[in-house]
């Protein structure tokens, strides 16, 4: 094990996919020389050549339809979409094509690619580089979502989109690119469709994702001096859900706070909570679902108005200890 | 129009597919009128000399990507109408499995990449599929359909220039029939020759009188060969849709007489004429031929009635794979 960033776990997930599969290529605005945006991709043109790593124009319907084309006829693309709100002008691709085309072929076609995309808040990017649309496209069977929170994870929930014969959508955040973590140097996989309990505890849960989970884990520590201990589940993949884990974990605690950055209309702390609802784990709550999530409005882009858009970690440990009241 | 000098066989190929499509589509209007078929379908009739045309000019392993007026494409690509009649009444032997219907026929094994339901929807994916064949170095070309209508999407504009800078070896076709759905051409771009827009993305602009399968056939040849060594090429298949934009459509946006006189210009018609003309066939051996492609569409009638629906248990299959 070794500590690196979430940007390089990423890159060495796609080189590592790429040096042992020749059909895998990446396409992208910038990706090449520039390295990416978030210089995820700094370096892979150089040692993977311009034919497998392929800057783009500015066309995001393009870049997206084009990787469909390609997935369908036998490579395995990874596009990245500068910034996760641009996806909107990629969506008929994604929506309409990638997820649809296996089943109204009737089981005929694999689309074996993965949109890779920054993703968040934090930035001082303000409303269109800023969102969290995660939600929109766990509404679409035949797509798989996956949000990763660590080094770790980022890397072998890559490795394993990479390998899917589905389209996957990787929702990658901007705000922990330069967080470190430990990663093994070795091979390993991260499931896809797998949740994963970031802390253990037995008074209450938080079922988040994404850039969350660090917030949460300083909230749950923190509370753990006070004597109240946090479950914090990640889902990591969003869609398929791991519905089990989520169950458990609010059956074992009886009390649970859902969070998440993306707006709270819609988003998918909804669906989360109708799961809990749904289930067994409806009769063991002592106190209501809650959810804590962005407000409901554009990200806004004076400093102190953005970083209270979403969660903070007061939010979190306020309304916690509400629910255990 | 000089001498043809198309083989026998491929001109017999190429009639008997365009009779298979209009009668296949014939049909599908006798079902939609009768209330025998629901859903809806776009019927390709007056236009088959384009699809039929590109695709007999086709090799096996070239691609296509096709529209949701897409029956001729399928069959000129050598789809089996018993399939494609058995997804219309949405059997499960159909191409879908009774999961498709009419606009979103595939059969990746003959290179249709399949039907589209959004109009420009798959012009970037011929373009990835041509990815594909120059990337392993595959000696293929994707052949792109759309039409008129489809040149006023993004994709179009995003996919040409895309293709353009990579070189790509694609022949994209726009079907053009005047009309997008009820609105004619002269509404909806400023433009008389969609062929103009290649120049925006430097490369070649040609057109073609979509209604004379020869010409149709020869320029698509002469195209293949093009696109290999110099990447993308537009053509421009200036034709008309004698039928409705969809089987509810009432024609009111235009002119019986319109439609008279592209019936004139009707391109199995003209087919038949050049044939007997320069003595290719005689008159019996079309007959013949006609004969064949009946038969062939009520042998599809029967596979299609005689076939079972989809089990209710395979609703949630292939939805992953």
């Amino acid at each position: 094990m070794r500590e690196i960033i979430y940007a390089q776990a990423i890159k060495e997930a796609m080189c590592e996919e790429m040096r042992n599969d020749p059909d895998i290529i990446l396409m992208g605005e910038d990706v090449g020389l520039y390295g990416g945006s978030f210089e995820v991709s700094a370096g892979m043109l150089e040692e993977f050549g311009k034919k497998r790593v392929r800057d783009t124009p500015i066309s995001e319907a393009a870049i997206a339809g084009c990787a469909v084309g390609a997935a369908v006829t036998g490579l395995r693309p990874i596009i990245e979409i500068m910034f996760s709100d641009f996806i909107t002008i990629a969506l008929d691709q994604i929506v309409n094509q990638a997820a649809k085309m296996r089943y109204m072929f009737g089981g005929k076609a694999k689309v074996p690619m993965v949109m890779r995309t920054p993703a968040g808040s934090g930035t001082g990017a303000a409303a269109q580089h800023s969102q969290s649309l995660e939600a929109w496209l766990c509404h679409i069977p035949g797509l798989k979502v996956v949000v990763p929170s660590t080094p770790y994870d980022a890397k072998g929930l890559l490795k394993a989109a990479i390998r899917d014969d589905n389209p996957v959508c990787f929702f990658e955040q901007k705000l922990l690119y330069r967080k470190k973590g430990m990663v093994p140097e070795g091979e390993y996989i991260v499931p896809l469709g797998k949740a994963d309990i970031k802390k253990e505890g037995k008074d209450i849960s938080i079922i988040t994702y994404g850039r969350m989970i660090p917030t949460c884990l300083k909230a749950a520590q923190d509370l753990e001096k006070e004597g109240i201990s946090v479950e914090v589940v990640d889902i990591r993949t969003l869609l398929p859900m791991d519905k089990e884990t989520v169950i458990q974990s609010v059956q074992k605690t009886g009390r649970v706070l859902i969070v998440h950055e993306a707006v709270q209309t819609g988003g998918f702390g909804g669906e989360i909570a109708a799961v809990i609802a749904d289930s067994d784990a409806f009769f063991y709550l002592d106190a209501p679902i809650k959810r804590l999530c962005g407000l409901d409005v554009p990200i806004p882009y004076s400093p102190e108005l953005e970083k209270n858009v979403v969660p903070t970690e007061p939010e979190i440990k306020a309304a916690l200890k509400r629910l255990l009241i | 129009m000089g001498k043809i000098d198309i083989p026998k066989g491929k001109l017999e190929e190429i009639y008997y597919k365009m009779l298979l499509t209009r009668l296949f589509e014939k049909k599908l209007e006798y079902f939609f009128s009768a209330g025998m078929l629901h859903g809806t379908t776009h019927l390709y009739i007056g236009e088959e000399a384009t699809a039929i045309g590109v695709c007999c000019a086709l090799d096996k392993d070239d691609q296509i990507t096709s529209t949701h007026r897409g029956h001729g494409h399928c069959i000129g690509k050598g789809a089996d109408v018993k399939l494609m009649m058995a997804e219309m009444f949405g059997k499960q032997t159909g191409y879908c499995k009774g999961k498709g219907g009419s606009m979103h026929i595939a059969d990746l094994e003959i290179g249709n990449l399949g039907g589209n339901g959004i109009v420009g929807g798959g012009i970037p994916i011929a373009v990835g599929a041509a990815l594909t064949t120059q990337y392993k170095e595959l000696d293929r070309v994707v052949v792109c359909f759309f039409g008129d209508g489809a040149t006023n999407q993004g994709s179009f504009h995003e996919s040409l220039n895309l293709a353009s800078i990579w070189k790509l070896p694609v022949i994209f076709i726009c079907e053009n029939n005047l009309y997008g759905m009820s609105i004619p051409i002269e509404n909806h771009m400023n433009i008389k020759d969609i062929a103009q827009r290649a120049k925006s993305y430097g490369i070649p602009g040609k057109i073609v009188d979509g209604n004379n399968v020869f010409e149709v056939y020869n320029t698509v040849l002469e195209a293949k060969s093009y696109v290999k060594q110099n990447g993308p090429i537009l053509i421009e298949s200036k034709t008309y849709r004698i039928s409705g934009h969809s089987k509810s459509d009432a024609n009111v946006y235009r002119t019986k007489e319109e439609i008279e006189q592209w019936k004139k210009k009707d391109p199995i018609k003209f087919m038949k004429k050049k044939l007997l003309e320069q003595k290719i066939f005689t008159q019996e051996q079309l007959e013949t031929i006609e004969k064949q492609a009946a038969q062939e569409i009520e042998v599809s009638v029967e596979f299609a009635n005689n076939s079972p629906y989809p089990p209710l248990d395979a609703i949630t299959d292939d939805v992953y794979a």
